[in-house]
């Protein structure tokens, strides 16, 4: 007996996100370093050294990670509960049932609004139960928040 | 200030008397630091000059503390309608209001400390079953009079009392038994304390300036004898501390324990020499309970009784767990039986046999304790042969004499521990070899599943299941149980949720 992987993968345009993520974190430190080495003569070479060395690991993880992350995470919304995969090392998979989600959080950060991305975190009563949805279609998120919030206020009860 | 949505309900003030408690706490402070603050000061002010600043700050304390808590006393009102509780405080800019709905509150404590108690007032502390809440979700009123805090715990918690609430009262579930007191010195608590006694003695030393003769008193009191005695003594009299102190700690935190069941479905635990705690869960709120038997108590077959119930305060003051506890340790054919009156239930669940875990589980703690007793004795030997020094590599040596064969003892007690089941209602995991937990959580309180796999585990066919609760710690852990067997488990604990999810391995 095993699980199965859940049916949908994250949005395609999630891959573009995640790669920019990288190169944005990467990029920080590569241009102080770069900028550093433009005005310190005596350690011009080392700093530039550095530099191009942070940045080839960055887009060598820009262009790996992402398509991984993509083949790893996996989602599902049925009837009776979410489910969702994530991780390969540490794989990870957690299900909440419809009857118990207490709160639905959709949040679009600056750089998901620009690849039309959105992060849907679903809560139960566990201090310990969250299920987090990445790298969703905005439009498909907002009708997955809307539906689960319909399901939620028709269950009755405190759902603990 | 009457009439309103909740009309009716007349606003009530706390106890005018608990400002006396401040000032006698606030004067008690002062005498504390007195002495010391005295001591230091003569030296530069004189004896006259020094006096009339102690006498000061003394004054400032005692009457200041009482006046500014008078104030607040007269300053707080709070009323009991028929749908919310409030709480309404005005100080000097300050003005704080919070009222809970009535049907959300789940527990209410009463606690007195030693002046409290001879002044015959309780703090009521109210609690919701918000998850999220730190001060938000709780009301706390400091306090009034003992006969009110009755009242109060009474009114609120009873409102559920329906026709055949009487039927479900059945009294006293357990009682105190003084002999029970043999499982305190083998708490962890006893070398802590020991510790802290030394600690104490080095800092009083220090506050009166005679820190360097109270070390060399003892220098001179073992002149003549050897090293070792002179470390096995101090380690004695350290422990001698610690269990005296742990004795005495015991004898505060359970003197007159009794857990018993209310009318209206309450469990209430009253414990407490000088500070007297009552602590209800209402029963519906129970989700379970936890078996926890730290290693030296278990040493002595004993076992501690926690509840697993949701909306339980979790302050600063819960950090060791005592507010959930309903039984201290005690033998383990007690605890079960308690286990059993708690839950209705005829056998308890934590004692039903368990499914043993793979071998494989057996392997990974072996690695880890032997890993883990390898790290300080690597070092020490690559250094000893780095820079030939014998005494580093028999330092090493002896290191891992003493730890792997103890962490070997610790990997083999902790997999024998392992162990899941269903019985009855109830899912059942048991883990852990310093600090084991058995936990019997109903099955319906389960209301998710994190499971998780590592690489290492996949290959090995392990699982880790996570039961997440709203209750308690709001997951309980299934550690590295066989892959199919965990997973048909986790399906058939809570029928319907992981079935969908679930194909046969090809």
């Amino acid at each position: 007996m095993r699980l199965r992987p859940p049916r949908n993968t994250p949005d395609e345009r999630a891959v573009a996100w995640w790669r920019t993520q990288w190169l944005l974190v990467t990029a920080v430190p590569v241009v102080v370093l770069a900028v550093l080495g433009g005005l310190l003569e005596p350690a011009r070479t080392w700093l530039l050294a550095g530099a191009g060395a942070l940045a080839a690991v960055g887009l060598g993880c820009a262009a790996f990670f992402p398509r991984w992350w993509f083949r790893v995470h996996r989602w599902e919304v049925t009837d009776e509960a979410v489910y969702v995969r994530t991780g390969f090392f540490r794989q990870e998979w957690r299900i909440a049932p419809m009857s118990r989600i207490q709160t639905v959080d959709t949040v679009r950060g600056p750089l998901e609004q620009a690849f039309r991305l959105a992060t849907v975190t679903v809560t139960t009563a566990s201090a310990k139960g969250a299920v987090t949805l990445t790298g969703l279609d905005h439009r498909l998120a907002a009708d997955l928040a809307e539906r689960l919030t319909l399901i939620t206020r028709d269950t009755p009860g405190d759902a603990t | 200030m009457t009439g309103g949505p909740d009309g009716g309900a007349d606003w009530r003030r706390l106890e005018p008397r608990t400002a006396l408690v401040t000032g006698a706490a606030g004067a008690g402070v002062a005498a504390g630091g007195a002495v010391p603050a005295f001591l230091g000061l003569t030296g530069p002010m004189g004896a006259g000059g020094a006096l009339l600043l102690v006498a000061a700050g003394f004054l400032l304390l005692a009457v200041g503390g009482a006046a500014i808590e008078s104030v607040r006393c007269h300053r707080t009102r709070y009323r009991v309608g028929d749908e919310r509780v409030e709480l309404h405080a005005r100080l000097f800019v300050l003005e704080r209001r919070r009222s809970l709905p009535r049907d959300r509150i789940r527990s209410v404590d009463l606690t007195a400390h030693l002046l409290l108690r001879l002044l015959g007032l309780v703090k009521v502390r109210i609690g919701t079953g918000e998850s999220t809440g730190g001060a938000e979700s709780t009301l706390e009123l400091h306090a009034v009079s003992r006969a009110e805090g009755e009242r109060l715990r009474r009114e609120l918690l009873n409102r559920a009392l329906g026709p055949d609430a009487t039927a479900r009262h059945d009294g006293e579930l357990a009682v105190l038994d003084p002999s029970w007191i043999r499982y305190a010195p083998v708490s962890f608590i006893a070398p802590l304390l020991g510790g802290a006694a030394i600690g104490g003695v080095m800092q009083v030393s220090e506050w009166f300036g005679v820190q360097g003769e109270v070390i060399d008193r003892a220098g001179d009191l073992f002149r003549t004898t050897p090293v070792v005695w002179i470390v096995l003594t101090l380690t004695a009299a350290a422990l001698l501390a610690g269990v005296v102190g742990a004795l005495a700690l015991w004898v505060e935190m359970w003197w007159n324990f009794r857990l018993e069941r209310e009318p209206g479905g309450t469990l209430r635990v009253r414990r407490g020499l000088l500070t007297a705690r009552s602590l209800s869960v209402e029963e519906r709120r129970l989700r379970g309970v936890e078996l926890v038997e730290p290693l030296g108590v278990r040493l002595f077959g004993a076992a501690r009784m926690d509840a697993v119930a949701t909306g339980l305060a979790q302050g600063a003051d819960d950090r060791h767990g005592t507010h959930r506890s309903l039984l201290p340790a005690v033998p383990r054919a007690v605890a079960d039986g308690v286990a059993a009156r708690v839950l209705r239930e005829p056998v308890s669940p934590t004692g039903a046999p368990l499914t043993p875990h793979p071998r494989a589980a057996r392997a990974r703690r072996l690695r880890w304790a032997v890993g883990a007793a390898l790290l300080p004795v690597v070092p020490l030997a690559v250094l000893g042969a780095a820079l030939d020094v014998r005494a580093l590599l028999y330092a090493a040596g002896a290191t891992a004499l003493v730890l792997v064969p103890s962490a070997v003892a610790l990997a083999l007690d902790a997999y024998r521990g392992l162990g899941h089941g269903l019985a009855g209602g109830y899912l059942v995991a048991r883990s852990g070899t310093v600090r084991r937990s058995t936990v019997a959580l109903q099955r319906g309180g389960v209301i998710g599943w994190t499971l998780r796999q590592s690489y290492v585990q996949r290959r090995a066919g392990l699982l880790t299941l996570t039961a997440t609760t709203a209750a308690g710690a709001g997951a309980y852990d299934v550690h590295d149980a066989d892959e199919s067997e965990g997973l048909r488990f986790a399906a058939a604990a809570v029928p319907g949720l992981l079935e969908p999810f679930l194909e046969p391995a090809e």
